[in-house]
């Protein structure tokens, strides 16, 4: 049987590898994305622009904005004059949030009474407007404690606080194990599905079912090709994530592999279904597209999973990426056992076997 | 000389363009169907507001101090906490089930909170999703400062001297992440549909030997382009409206703009991502590689450089500079304007020529492009 498959599985990669062109497009796509999204992907806030306006004539808010503009998140200090400044700078974007101290505001602190600070920010960026706002607090608080310390008033206890698997939270370690299951997901669908819809509008497709293959035996003959460059990019992937940015590997790489081979799997089964029910090109693109975006949004990439509503959490369970990405980043941080890589690999197996068998029957019946 | 441009053959061709469109429903689906069901997707899927995370707590002091902070951690609206012993919250953190873990400490309640010490606790949080590491490090703290200042008071000491900070969102004061990243997503989608619409148009003509009949024909490559273009554009301001409609009325985000502002800003970046798309066309010749190029050229980049989602200025410089390159950026900071600030023209402005660039780069690079020969 595999003797059959073999001339079909060669064919293929020479139509994908022949191509300069086509060869480019496998390779250049995942350089750039591995060049550009690692760095790209961070919900930090750095290098922001921090409006201040500064009522209060005292020393404590000169002391306080001194020490804002010495953080990281902002890079600039932005001194507005009056409401109509502040206004300007929020509404045109030029700073992300802004602090205005009160006219009795360092008076207030002498006196022992509990004096307030507004913060406003732009609602159109809440999620770094409240990453931003954490630190705001953190310097406010940071300075109490030594205004404190310096006198008798009891002062705030801090909390200790470690974070699990990736002790300084650096983003990378976070994206790049996603990448794995998230930059492969193009080409091993387009190679699939496409090269199935190529050949039904070619007309070449009859030809195929003239030869001594079954429709069984080709759809494991568009399968394979698609997965080895599935593998190869997953592999470029791995290797970039620990040797150029340097995110440690802590599980077992035969683990991952095995994991990886039902992922690509089920992605394979998502494409040959989608190929079986296109009739061209056109349609086939469409339905990678319909597949794919949702695909990545509900991975868990972007967004929590847990935040999304209960009925989505369920769609979510037959979606390949949400699944390998768990895996991914296990085995990567967390040295992930063999029961848990099994326990969210079996969730691929149950796919791919439910996509393939869709697409056998839908192909069979076409044929009918 | 020719005239440069004739209309009756324009129209004659846009005619052939919209038969064409019309016949295949797939074009239909995707200016309509898919919109809608994207947009829900990204509604209720993207969403950065960590409401309830669930923690792990493990007591290893039942005194009353210990039960009593363990209460204020229940009664946190941000938290859902669970209850277990050390080794079975570890095995959920590692399985990604809980996001965090508060140790109570043994002497918790002997140790107290004396001035100057540290907490009797320890919070581990989930590493491998740092987003929501950070949120639970901020909610376990603020139930600790509400519960200490309690305690306090309770005691009848005074509460050390606190700054209070009034924080106020502009344009959307309950700060729902969903306000923004609605608007951001149209574009997105956008951006997908543009590149769906025209990356494979030129591409089938010169795979399928059509394009051999039209060069037979006096067609001119004005006419040939406009023809590519204007039944698309129809097509893509229709998803537009939709779009809009449902985030509108469907979602219920706000929308502050003007309808003319909306449709100007639109339009300028329908050409430009509509012009890439046929640029990658023109480019390719041929439907395979132009699918892929186009995947990869229009969504993931979108999604990750856009700062839809990733704060731009956040990026390192060289990654800023390619962002400039993406004409979603532009168009995320007006939808995002249009959605939640109104026709502030400041803003809306100089997103209007950065698209129009972009619009005349893609367009001007597949007209020179296109060579009305064979080879």
């Amino acid at each position: 049987m595999f003797r059959r498959i073999l001339p079909l599985v060669i064919k293929e990669l020479q139509m994908l590898l022949g191509d300069p062109g086509g060869r480019r497009l496998l390779i250049m796509p995942v350089v750039l994305q591995l060049l550009l999204f690692p760095a790209a992907a961070t919900l930090e806030v750095k290098n922001n622009v921090l409006a201040v306006l500064n009522q209060d004539g005292g020393a404590a808010s000169v002391e306080l904005i001194q020490r804002l503009s010495l953080a990281q998140a902002f890079s600039k200090v932005l001194r507005v004059e009056g409401q109509a400044g502040l206004t300007a700078a929020i509404e045109g974007q030029e700073a992300l949030l802004a602090v205005v101290f009160p006219p009795d505001f360092s008076r207030h602190l002498e006196t022992g009474l509990n004096p307030s600070v507004q913060v406003i920010l732009d609602g159109r960026r809440s999620n770094s407007g409240q990453i931003a706002l954490g630190y705001v607090n953190h310097i406010l608080e940071t300075y109490q404690r030594e205004r404190a310390d310096a006198g008798t008033a009891p002062k705030p206890v801090p909390i200790a606080v470690r974070h699990w698997f990736n002790p300084n939270l650096t983003y990378h370690w976070f994206v790049l194990p996603s990448l794995v299951a998230t930059i492969t997901t193009a080409s091993t669908l387009i190679v699939t599905s496409l090269s199935l819809a190529r050949e039904r509008e070619h007309g070449t497709f009859d030809q195929l079912l003239v030869s001594p293959l079954t429709p069984e035996l080709i759809m494991i003959g568009k399968a394979i090709p698609a997965m080895l460059v599935g593998t190869v990019q997953g592999t470029m992937i791995l290797l970039a994530g620990i040797f150029i940015y340097g995110v440690p590997f802590q599980g077992s790489a035969f683990l991952l592999y095995a994991s990886m081979f039902f992922y690509l799997l089920a992605l394979v089964g998502f494409g040959l279904f989608i190929s079986s029910i296109c009739a061209t090109q056109q349609q086939a693109f469409l339905g990678v597209f319909c597949f794919m975006m949702p695909a990545v949004l509900l991975s868990g990439f972007s967004a929590p999973i847990e935040n999304m509503p209960e009925w989505l959490q369920l769609i979510t369970w037959a979606d390949p990426l949400r699944h390998f990405i768990v895996v991914v980043k296990g085995v990567f941080l967390k040295d992930m056992g063999a029961m848990q890589v099994a326990e969210h690999t079996l969730p691929l197996l149950a796919i791919a076997a439910a996509t393939i068998t869709a697409a056998a029957v839908s192909f069979r019946r076409r044929l009918a | 000389m020719f005239p440069p441009l004739s209309l009756r053959r324009l129209v004659a061709l846009c005619r052939k363009e919209s038969l064409q469109i019309l016949r295949d429903p797939s074009s239909l689906l995707i200016s309509v169907a898919l919109p809608l069901v994207m947009l829900v997707i990204f509604g209720y899927g993207l969403n950065l507001d960590s409401s309830r995370i669930r923690v792990g707590l493990v007591m290893q002091d039942d005194g009353g101090d210990a039960r009593g902070f363990a209460s204020q951690l229940d009664g946190s609206p941000y938290l859902d906490v669970v209850t277990g012993s050390q080794a079975e919250m570890t095995r959920q953190l590692v399985n990604g089930k809980i996001r965090g873990m508060v140790v109570m400490a043994s002497d918790f309640s002997h140790r107290g909170i004396g001035p100057g010490g540290e907490a009797p606790f320890q919070v581990i949080t989930d590493g491998a999703e740092p987003n929501t590491a950070n949120f639970v490090e901020n909610y376990v703290e603020g139930a600790w400062r509400t519960w200490q200042r309690q305690r306090a008071a309770d005691h009848g000491h005074a509460s050390p001297q606190a700054i209070e900070v009034e924080a106020r969102f502009w344009f959307n004061p309950s700060a729902k992440s969903r306000n923004y990243l609605i608007p951001g997503s149209i574009t997105i989608i956008m951006t997908v549909i543009g590149a769906l619409l025209t990356s494979l148009v030129v591409a089938r003509e010169w795979e399928r030997g059509t394009m051999e009949a039209l060069l037979a024909t006096p067609m001119r490559r004005s006419e040939f382009l406009l023809c590519k273009i204007l039944p698309y554009y129809a097509l893509g301001i229709t998803s537009l409206l939709v779009c809009v409609g449902a985030a509108i009325f469907v979602l219920h985000v706000p929308f502050r703009g003007s309808l003319a502002a909306l449709l100007l800003m639109g339009s300028a970046f329908l050409f430009s991502t509509l012009g890439m798309g046929l640029l990658i066309s023109t480019l390719t010749r041929n439907q395979f590689n132009a699918a892929q190029a186009a995947l990869n050229a229009a969504f993931m980049p979108a999604m990750m450089l856009s700062g839809f989602i990733y704060e731009i200025r956040s990026m390192p410089p060289f990654v800023q500079a390619v962002t400039r390159l993406i004409p979603a950026r532009y168009f995320v900071t007006s939808m995002q304007t249009l959605f939640q600030a109104g026709d502030v023209w400041s803003v809306l402005g100089s997103d209007l020529v950065r698209l129009t660039i972009a619009a005349v780069f893609f367009l001007g690079m597949t007209a020179r492009k296109t060579r009305r020969r064979l080879d």
